[in-house]
């Protein structure tokens, strides 16, 4: 009788959560303990399409290191990143500032919101093939009929200018994640601080100077840092629209690790590039959390 | 009381009409802009409808005839210079199951680890909340190369079923975090009167809890349902067999078909893909809005 007693207390403290957690605990233990070790495990490997393990020390680095590719990859990886992470910040600022604060109507800066969450909520696909078209090198695209218009012969746009392409697509999308949560943001301002400088006549510009912007400070930075992680890892668009060409003129360090992973099937080297990677996103997502996880206060547990 | 200072000056005082529109003009601006700028993201999205349904474009983005021509591949199969595509229907088959199990598998795992992180004692949880958090922000998709090793090593590799894992649990700590927030803000005075009237945790946590947070878990539905359908990178690595293909895949392999596939054929077949989404944003504009700021990352 006891004995069932403590046997149900003991599944009750212990059972439901173990139960509870269990198919959650399983797949992330598989899908990003397991690849996080073996990545780096691969990455002292020789492992090609034979998926043999070979294990060869820090070779995999050092030819990494002398890689003839490398300067021109890295440079690539660093005009991406900059570049894209301006578009976000300043003109998601723009549009999370026009959207709430020059329109006070909710409806219509609500639809222009809508409008720019479209190539966030499309399809990766379908956004690229926009792209595609804009800068199609024939005279059906965007760009080359306004050039025929003009009067000047089609330019292939993307073998031209491979960086811009890339920037502009990937610059959108991210743009929207930024006026999300400046808006939020801009919103959570409380309204009499707007009506006070109005009656203290201060002009547009000094209220986004000293309310608007101060209230920003850590979005600003939550979105930036953000943005930077999930920047220097992802490549999906830049697969799609370029593939990293002409050459290697529009690879970026994680696209690299892609294609010498499943192009070449030197999956060693690629983990190893892709350690770089992580190495890099394990020092950006302990800087958001020191600057941001200490400020989710959480509650206990609610019943014993 | 809302005693106004400019409302009686305006009343009293009648501006300069130069004045007037100096105070207007950041306004005009403003508008500007924003119509400047949001104008070519509307033109792209109805040119990608308009031509799906004409066979000719003037000046490139001009619809001039009305033609059902490109819809061709909704009954019969595509034929690019002698190469047959698979069924558009297989295509979409296989997306809908994708995205449906995923659906499925990511709310009934989420609402369980949501449950236990937000309601549960037990040793280690405020570690498993840290870690939860910094798994979201962790990028996955880094790790593509162990994750194939690790497929391949389950015999998973080129099946859906291998991919939807993935996909669930590179989402998991997002939906379980989301999903943790809800269950925070069911009053548990709610859950006490269930447990004093007699029922067990789990009959409590089924009978009241679980409709409390009822939009909660429909909003990860639907979110889980559509980045599903989106999805493109996993299965373009994971996936090469022609049966498995997805309306992803269909597409991106249209796109980079080295015989000169017409825009035509590539935008309808783009505006068959999108029609969840573009439904979604008919029917849910403003819970989007909500739940995309709400993304609860401690903003």
């Amino acid at each position: 009788m006891e004995k069932t007693q403590r046997f149900s207390l003991y599944l009750r403290k212990w059972g439901l959560p173990a139960f509870m957690l269990s198919p959650f605990m399983i797949l992330v233990t598989v899908f990003y303990f397991l690849p996080v070790i073996l990545i780096v495990v691969l990455s002292f490997t020789s492992m090609g399409s034979a998926m043999r393990w070979d294990f060869i020390g820090f070779q995999n680095y050092r030819f990494l290191f002398e890689d003839p590719n490398l300067p021109t990859i890295l440079t690539n990886t660093l005009i991406y990143v900059s570049f894209t992470l301006g578009i976000n910040v300043l003109f998601g600022l723009t549009l999370a500032l026009l959207t709430t604060y020059f329109i006070q109507k909710e409806s219509i800066g609500l639809f222009f919101r809508t409008i720019w969450m479209l190539p966030r909520m499309s399809p990766p696909v379908v956004y690229v093939l926009l792209w595609l078209w804009f800068f199609d090198p024939s005279s059906y695209g965007v760009l080359n009929s306004i050039r025929e218009l003009m009067g000047l012969p089609p330019t292939m746009w993307l073998v031209n200018q491979p960086m811009t392409a890339v920037i502009l697509a990937n610059g959108l999308i991210g743009a929207s994640f930024g006026m999300i949560i400046f808006s939020a943001a801009i919103k959570s301002i409380p309204q009499d601080l707007f009506k006070a400088a109005k009656v203290d006549g201060a002009g547009h510009w000094s209220i986004i100077k000293d309310i608007i912007l101060p209230a920003l400070r850590w979005p600003i930075m939550f979105v930036t840092i953000w943005q930077l992680l999930s920047l220097l890892t992802s490549y999906e668009y830049i697969l799609l629209l370029t593939n990293g060409g002409p050459g290697f003129d529009s690879t970026v360090l994680a696209l690299y690790s892609y294609h010498k992973a499943f192009q070449f099937f030197e999956f060693g080297y690629g983990a190893a590039v892709s350690v770089v990677l992580v190495a890099v996103a394990i020092v950006l997502t302990v800087m958001l959390w020191k600057l941001f996880g200490m400020q989710k206060i959480e509650r206990g547990a609610r019943i014993d | 009381m809302d005693i106004s200072y400019r409302g009686e000056v305006r009343s009293q005082v009648s501006f300069p009409k130069a004045l007037k529109w100096k105070k207007r003009m950041p306004y005009i601006v403003a508008y500007g802009v924003l119509f400047i700028t949001t104008l070519p993201v509307i033109l792209m999205y109805l040119w990608l409808l308009l031509n799906s349904f004409s066979s000719q474009m003037k000046y490139g983005f001009i619809p001039v005839n009305f033609t059902l021509d490109n819809w061709r591949f909704l009954w019969t199969n595509v034929e690019i210079a002698g190469s047959v595509y698979p069924s558009i229907w297989l295509a979409t088959w296989n997306s809908l199951v994708f995205a449906g199990v995923l659906t499925i598998l990511e709310v009934i795992i989420g609402v369980m680890a949501g449950f236990a992180l937000s309601r549960l004692r037990f040793p280690g949880r405020h570690g498993l909340l840290k870690i939860t958090l910094i798994l979201h922000a962790f990028p996955s998709i880094a790790l593509l190369i162990a994750v194939f090793y690790i497929l391949n090593f389950l015999g998973l590799f080129d099946t859906l079923w291998g991919v939807v894992l993935v996909k669930t649990a590179l989402q998991i700590p997002l939906t379980a975090w989301i999903i943790k927030g809800f269950f925070d803000d069911v009053p548990w005075d709610v859950e006490w009167a269930g447990l004093i009237d007699g029922c067990n945790r789990f009959k409590v946590w089924y009978s009241i809890v679980l409709p409390l947070v009822k939009p909660g878990i429909a909003a990860v539905c639907i979110f889980s349902f559509l980045s599903g359908w989106s999805e493109f990178l996993l299965l373009y690595t994971f996936i090469i067999s022609d049966s498995n293909i997805t309306l992803a895949t269909y597409l991106q392999k249209l796109l980079s078909d080295p015989n000169l596939v017409p825009y035509g054929l590539l935008t309808a077949v783009s505006v068959f893909y999108m029609l969840p989404v573009i439904v979604f944003f008919i029917l849910t504009q403003k819970s989007l809005m909500h739940m995309h700021a709400g993304g609860g990352k401690g903003v």
